[in-house]
């Protein structure tokens, strides 16, 4: 007769276990859900903090933004296998253009519903070195020198390494006066001098900062300043002759805000990242922010800066996806293992 | 001292041997649990209380507790099932269910967890009619329960399934003759020759499916303070250079390892007092 105690003893907690989880997901209450890239993190932490505020205030009701992390191409693709994302706020359009091509779980032309390209606030692709900068990196040239190790993600798989090598495109491309088999060339050398591609942003950091491997890593502008408040004293920051300018969208997911009935809050939530609030919060933490008054105000740490963009200098997204990234583009023509 | 006797070694010979292996322990064990545990209070008693208090530890170490607690006894009754199947009845297809047992341990846990993305998924075989009922198991609950059953299956069946084959059904034929129909032969004549292997298996499933990261990982969804089990949150701290607060939470695993480290050698030496053992 013991045993049959102890058996039940451990079938009690299975059934009530059981019980509570069925209670949570019936529970509703008003939620968000805002899946997003990587860095974005303590940003995000205190965008949703003002916006509660906000919302308690105008509305009277009480909000819970919930928020997920990961690689932006990883994100987008937990979306489309049923991640119920509200709004997504991910690293380039191109991540967001697969939710409409693949589910269709938002329009179109959702990058045309927000100012700015549906990008509040910007970024940029800038050069981490050791203190004082011992082995003199101060432009995209001086990275195929020999001897230089290079540290950037895999862009094939992270959304930042994607911006790297689309930045260092743009110097080449001024360089040789847009001569491709000159940029290819310098391409080439270029990612010679790379020992190890991680697989995401986060993935190099550590490589470089936590691991010490490498003289120079290809950041976004936001974790080259993490960075150096994370390891203080260890690193500097290079701004090169000229970069690209990174717009990491947000959209509506609006097949899930509608199942939800969040459609108004999740727009109010985008709308408020543009206020004077959320562009002060941006600055703080390292993005550029669209409104030019407060981005002032955070010049001495983001300067003024030569950049190309996407757009004009790529013919947009798909166009750059379709001659670098994707399989037999440039950069599988010139990456060799 | 009597050993001496016996072995032929020179004291050299076997001070080399020692040495190398409580060198190779201490590179490949302790040193690892030794750099969990100093990492944990570089910054203090303090940094390390609260990085368990926060929100979404505590809702991690809620969440990883509930999915260990369904899926453990869930493997207890399929394993036991399984493994009495097996071994008491002989019949067709045998082979082949018993290779099916193992599988989960065959297959890497990424697939264990896409298997589930491509059934219960958004755009998997029963995602459309999920959605219709609105019903979510994908980054949710169910699908992270799901994957750790999945990947913990085996562990009380192959403790068993050797077990119960030594031991044969003679036992359990002789309760036969003798009146006893089939529920009092599992109580009282079956149960009591494998308690301890099914307490080994249960604590071994347990403490797997508290580790489990991979599979989870894929299934979870990685929202923070729902989906984020003790596993998923230690990544997301280290990522996010809170190195203390994730070897805080890492130092909770290993305290759980070692606790089912501590429990297991206990019932190893029960076990092997009263029934000789089983292994």
């Amino acid at each position: 007769m013991k045993h049959s105690i102890l058996l039940l003893s451990l079938a009690i907690p299975l059934l009530g276990l059981s019980g509570c989880g069925k209670k949570d997901a019936a529970s509703k209450s008003v939620s968000l859900l805002n899946v997003s890239y990587d860095p974005t993190r303590e940003f995000y932490v205190d965008v949703n903090k003002a916006f509660k505020k906000h919302w308690q205030e105008k509305k009277g009701i009480t909000l819970e933004i919930e928020q997920s992390h990961g690689g932006s191409g990883k994100q987008a693709r937990s979306v489309i296998d049923g991640l119920e994302a509200d709004v997504v706020t991910l690293a380039l359009a191109g991540d967001i253009d697969v939710l409409n091509k693949e589910a269709k779980l938002l329009p179109a032309d959702w990058q045309a519903k927000l100012p700015d390209n549906s990008s509040p606030y910007t970024s940029t692709i800038v050069f981490v070195v050791r203190k004082g900068n011992p082995k003199a990196i101060k432009d995209w040239g001086d990275l195929i020198k020999p001897g230089i190790e290079v540290i950037t993600p895999n862009p094939k798989t992270s959304g930042g390494a994607r911006w790297n090598y689309l930045g260092a495109w743009a110097w080449a491309n001024k360089e040789f006066g847009g001569d491709e088999a000159k940029i290819l060339d310098f391409i080439t050398r270029l990612f010679k001098n790379v020992p190890v591609l991680d697989t995401g942003a986060r993935g190099s950091t550590t490589t470089f900062a936590q691991r010490e491997i490498g003289d120079v890593f290809l950041s976004w502008e936001n974790e080259a300043y993490l960075i150096e408040k994370e390891f203080p004293g260890k690193t500097d920051v290079v701004y090169p002759s000229i970069s690209i300018l990174a717009e990491p969208p947000v959209a509506v997911v609006e097949k899930n805000t509608e199942k939800h009935g969040t459609t108004e809050v999740a727009k109010a939530y985008l709308e408020f990242l543009y206020t004077d609030e959320a562009q002060e919060l941006a600055g703080k933490h390292f993005y550029r922010p669209r409104n030019s008054e407060i981005g002032k105000r955070y010049a001495a740490k983001l300067p003024e800066l030569n950049l190309v963009t996407i757009d004009a200098d790529f013919g947009g997204w798909a166009k750059a996806q379709k001659t670098h990234f994707e399989d037999g583009g440039t950069f599988d023509r010139i990456y060799q293992p | 001292m009597a050993n001496q006797s016996v072995t032929t070694e020179s004291p050299l010979v076997r001070w080399l041997l020692i040495l190398a292996a409580v060198g190779v322990l201490t590179l490949f064990l302790l040193l690892p649990l030794f750099a969990v545990f100093a990492e944990a209070f570089r910054r203090g008693w303090e940094v390390f209380l609260e990085s368990l208090h926060e929100d979404a530890a505590l809702s991690a170490i809620k969440l990883t507790l509930l999915a260990a607690g369904v899926s453990v006894p869930m493997n207890l009754l399929f394993g036991l099932s399984a493994a009495w199947l097996v071994t008491k009845f002989r019949f067709r297809g045998r082979a082949f269910l018993l290779s099916l047992i193992d599988l989960p341990f065959a297959v890497s846990p990424v697939i264990a967890g896409l298997v589930w993305v491509i059934l219960f998924g958004a755009r998997g075989w029963f995602g459309p009619w999920l959605a219709e009922h609105d019903i979510k198991v994908i980054f949710a609950l169910p699908g992270i329960i799901l994957a750790t059953v999945f990947v913990t299956f085996p562990f009380v069946a192959r403790e068993l399934i050797p077990l119960m084959e030594s031991q044969g059904s003679d036992q359990e034929e002789a309760a036969v003759t003798l009146g006893a129909n089939g529920w009092s032969i599992f109580w009282r004549v079956t149960l009591p020759n494998i308690k301890w292997g099914l307490l080994y298996g249960v604590l071994l499933c347990n403490a797997r499916a508290m580790g489990e990261f991979g599979a989870v990982s894929v299934v979870s969804g990685h929202i923070r303070g729902k989906t984020n089990t003790l596993p998923l949150h230690v990544e997301v701290l280290y990522n996010e250079y809170q190195f203390s607060a994730a070897f805080a939470c890492a130092t909770l695993l290993a305290f759980l390892a070692l606790v089912t480290l501590g429990l297991k050698s206990l019932l190893e030496h029960f076990s092997g007092q009263k029934s000789g053992g089983g292994h």
